[in-house]
């Protein structure tokens, strides 16, 4: 076929090395039973549009951990080639290292093919990686782009399925978002309008959703080229620091100080001669 | 759905998907469930989208690789043996179930359906998918062999309406896919425009 990977070529099956790691290393100790570490998901909306001229792509950018807003600032459009982005909702890690490796992919391909690369070439290596790893890589996308064959909108789902639509939402704040869009899509849209219908989406994931929240990002992908504006909408609650929070040297008072000597037992001593080159 | 007569097929699918998540929300109500695997060979999937839309990629590939061997378009059991390979296989992994229809030369029409586990029928119409339970009792009494092309469709239509009318994840968007020596052809039925019963 005329793919090429970068890492390593697709294997056939399923690897789950790291799944069985995990459960051997949770079930080993008897005294200490080692966690493993709860991935951060980012409640999310994001949301995608195709509209008379390319693909307007929204989504907020919240990043949450449990009940804390991990980054306010998290951007979640991801870049996969020139002419393709990829919003990406579920797990963060996944769908950050998920879009990675794609548009590394995708690189390599359109250098030795000297092609640009496909949407729907970057739906198949994802639906591919995706099913292959029945569900496990918690990453729920919208894909959009424009390439010679015209402007294409896909969603993408954990477990490898794939649609290809003229509008949609996904994340935590779909509900919401798909209401605002299923009640003003319309086909053919211009520019403006189709950037207030997924901004407005979007606006509604971020009010109705405790997960999603702050900015509004927009990507706009046309056959000209892309428009990246982040962010398109800024939060009103905008929180300026109101003190520094650095100590200076010496505000804790040292109350007292011991100096514990470790006596050290010489046990065995060994030397071993380097074998420096001989003519020198 | 399908139904074959003398010399062409209707196959007939409804359209709801429901997210494997919330399971009450309607993730699309257009989707198309008729893949093409070959020119004149369609498959109807049910079960895990994910799951079929994979199962059709391979059988896709190995396919048109099995036709470009043998240098002649594939037989319609050929297509059907592939996917049931596949199916039987991975069983314990896989769920999905397929109605593998379309035209050849040596047997003309043909329908043939791959069950969850694997299993593979040669049957003159057939149902399938979560609907279908609804309307055995109609199929059975109403069909016919070697109905015309109107009458076929007339049946698959009435057959997936009625389905539609009782079944909560079945909705949406009729599609049709009339499968002849000649040429395929792609009809869509929305919603509204469906024969109405009483059961409304």
């Amino acid at each position: 076929m005329a793919l090429s990977y970068v890492l390593e070529p697709a294997v056939s099956g399923f690897n789950f090395e790291n799944s069985t790691r995990n459960i051997v290393l949770e079930n080993g100790s008897e005294e200490g039973k080692i966690k493993a570490p709860k991935p951060m998901k980012t409640g999310t909306t994001i949301a995608g549009v195709v509209y008379k001229d390319g693909v307007v792509l929204g989504a907020d950018t919240r990043a949450t951990s449990d009940e804390v807003v991990a980054d306010k600032m998290c951007a979640k459009i991801h870049y996969i080639a020139p002419n393709i982005y990829c919003c990406g909702a579920g797990t963060a890690a996944d769908t950050e290292k998920t879009t990675d490796m794609l548009s590394s992919n995708l690189t390599i391909f359109s250098m030795n093919s000297g092609r640009n690369p496909r949407v729907v070439m970057a739906v198949n290596i994802l639906q591919d990686m995706l099913f292959r790893y029945r569900g496990m890589i918690g990453a729920h996308l919208i894909l959009g782009g424009v390439d010679c064959t015209g402007s294409h909108l896909y969603t993408v789902g954990p477990y490898g399925s794939i649609d290809k639509v003229p509008y949609l939402a996904m994340g935590s704040g779909k509900l919401p978002a798909m209401g605002i869009l299923e009640d003003r899509f319309k086909g053919n849209m211009d520019l403006e309008e189709a950037k207030a219908l997924v901004s407005d989406a979007i606006h509604a994931g971020i009010m109705s959703d405790l997960g999603s929240g702050n900015n509004i990002d927009l990507c706009v992908i046309t056959k000209e080229g892309v428009d990246y504006i982040r962010p398109h909408r800024e939060s009103i609650y905008n929180y300026k620091r109101q003190a520094k929070y650095k100590y200076k040297p010496g505000t804790t008072p040292v109350l007292t100080k011991t100096v514990n000597q470790l006596e050290l037992e010489l046990v065995h001593e060994t030397v071993q001669m380097m074998e420096t080159a001989g003519s020198s | 759905m399908d139904s074959h007569h003398s010399y062409s097929q209707v196959k007939g699918v409804s359209t709801g998907v429901s997210n494997l998540f919330i399971k009450s929300y309607v993730s699309s109500k257009t989707i198309n469930k008729l893949i093409q695997v070959h020119d004149r060979i369609f498959c109807c999937i049910a079960g895990s989208l994910a799951d079929a839309q994979a199962v059709t990629k391979m059988a896709k590939f190995q396919l048109s690789f099995h036709s470009i061997q043998m240098e002649s378009p594939p037989l319609v059991k050929a297509a059907a043996s592939i996917m049931r390979e596949l199916c039987y296989n991975n069983k314990e992994e896989l769920q999905a179930g397929f109605i593998t229809a379309g035209w050849d030369r040596k047997k003309g029409p043909q329908i043939y359906v791959v069950s969850l586990g694997g299993m593979l029928l040669s049957q003159p119409f057939t149902i399938g998918g979560s609907g279908s339970t609804y309307i055995y009792g109609y199929v059975d009494a109403k069909f016919k062999p070697d109905m015309s092309l109107e009458e076929a469709i007339q049946f698959s239509t009435n057959a997936l309406a009625l389905a539609m009318g009782r079944d909560n994840v079945s909705g949406g968007v009729v599609h049709l896919v009339v499968i002849t020596e000649a040429e395929v052809k792609h009809v869509v039925v929305p919603g509204n425009k469906l024969p109405k019963f009483h059961d409304e």
